[in-house]
């Protein structure tokens, strides 16, 4: 599929998803990740670091996409938007690690492959920012990702009402995402 | 914690998406105005034949047009900004059309006035309130802007904190610029500046501080 009709797909699915799709977020978020793994991996390559934990820049990115996509114009391609949130969060990880973020990180150029392997890595920074959270809060996080229970059984699990859980879900992202920040900061 | 689990998670907080970025922009900046401008009507106020002072007074009105010509570029350009894919490029020329404009009045004042006037128009009556109280009419409009790049996703925090203090600023400055009693060019291209200044340079650092995401 060529990059424009690609784009195009994604865009829906973007659209769909905000309406509240959880199915074609899901499938949308899965083909983003792939995207991902190489644009970090080749950018990371392309300035001289050599990487072995890619998967965590990769979840960094997402839950920016995730927390940030009302800030995607629907009349505007997705694939841009995805690869300027990348390009920020990559340069985050070089500044992080002390490395120059000037460094020209032009993803434009980049004929973008998704790649499969490391979808069944585990990564750590997650891990280590989800022990961070209150132990309620990180039961639910789990046993939605990880179990991949629905809200609806947790919330049964746990005697709360699903809206409970879903913002206590929503809450516990915005808590990782700001944790990775920190780190940068 | 592997990626697909973690995209478990993104899909089931679907439902929780903010309103979109833009609108944010545009009622927080909206209400930020609307707080300037009742503290400005309650405190100074504009000039009491305000009216008549839109029809008849040349200069009067031509610094109102200076200042919004300032205010609404910056608008768009810094509610572009909180997306991050959005590249200002050459919209950024359009921060210069209200200078250039301004230079134009000057260039016209200067060939009407006789040069024996030039100075005591250049330092007016109330340059000191000029520089103070832009900055203080710009701190609603700021923190709303601030609020909003907070809430979006800047590429480019410190420019678009910068470029949000000159539109805190141009908001000022018109609320200012109708109370004002110096009307020349030559003022309004001296002290104006001032303010808008201040609150770029307070923008930047805000940008430095609060904007990263």
């Amino acid at each position: 599929m060529d990059r424009k009709a690609r784009d195009a797909e994604w865009s829906e699915l973007m659209r769909t998803a905000i309406a509240g799709d959880e199915a074609a977020y899901r499938k949308l978020l899965a083909e983003l990740s792939r995207l991902l793994r190489g644009v970090v991996r080749r950018g990371f390559a392309g300035v001289g670091v050599a990487r072995d934990d890619v998967e965590d820049v990769v979840q960094d990115v997402l839950l920016a996409v995730h927390l940030k996509r009302h800030t995607w114009d629907p009349a505007m391609p997705l694939g841009p938007w995805v690869l300027a949130i990348a390009r920020n969060k990559m340069i985050d990880d070089l500044r992080r690690r002390g490395r120059r973020p000037e460094v020209a990180l032009d993803l434009s150029q980049f004929d973008i492959e998704g790649e499969d392997q490391q979808a069944s890595i585990d990564a750590h920074d997650v891990d280590r920012v989800l022990n961070g959270l209150s132990d309620r809060n990180r039961d639910i996080v789990r046993s939605i990702s990880i179990d991949g229970h629905s809200a609806r059984d947790v919330a049964d699990r746990l005697g709360m009402t699903e809206v409970a859980v879903r913002v206590a879900l929503h809450r516990s992202l915005k808590t990782l995402a700001d944790t990775y920040q920190e780190k940068a900061g | 914690m592997k990626t697909d689990d973690l995209i478990n998670a993104l899909a089931a907080d679907a439902k929780s998406v903010e309103p979109p970025i833009a609108r944010t922009f545009a009622v927080a900046l909206a209400i930020g105005a609307v707080v300037s401008l009742i503290a400005f009507m309650v405190t100074l106020g504009p000039r009491p034949d305000f009216p008549q002072l839109l029809t008849n007074s040349v200069r009067y009105t031509f610094k109102l047009i200076v200042m919004l010509s300032i205010a609404i570029p910056a608008f768009f350009i810094v509610r572009g900004l909180s997306r991050p894919d959005f590249d200002p490029g050459r919209s950024l020329w359009w921060l210069a059309f209200g200078p250039a404009l301004l230079l134009l009045g000057i260039g016209m004042e200067l060939a009407v006035v006789p040069s024996g006037d030039w100075h005591q128009r250049m330092i007016g009556h109330n340059s000191f309130y000029c520089m103070t109280i832009i900055p203080i009419l710009s701190v609603a409009p700021f923190l709303a802007m601030l609020y909003a790049l907070k809430s979006g996703a800047p590429s480019h925090p410190v420019i678009a904190g910068a470029i949000g203090g000159v539109l805190s600023a141009g908001i000022g400055a018109t609320l200012y610029a109708s109370h004002c009693p110096d009307d020349s060019p030559l003022f309004v291209a001296v002290w104006y500046p001032v303010g808008f200044a201040v609150m770029a340079v307070l923008g930047a650092l805000a940008g430095s501080r609060f904007l990263r995401w």
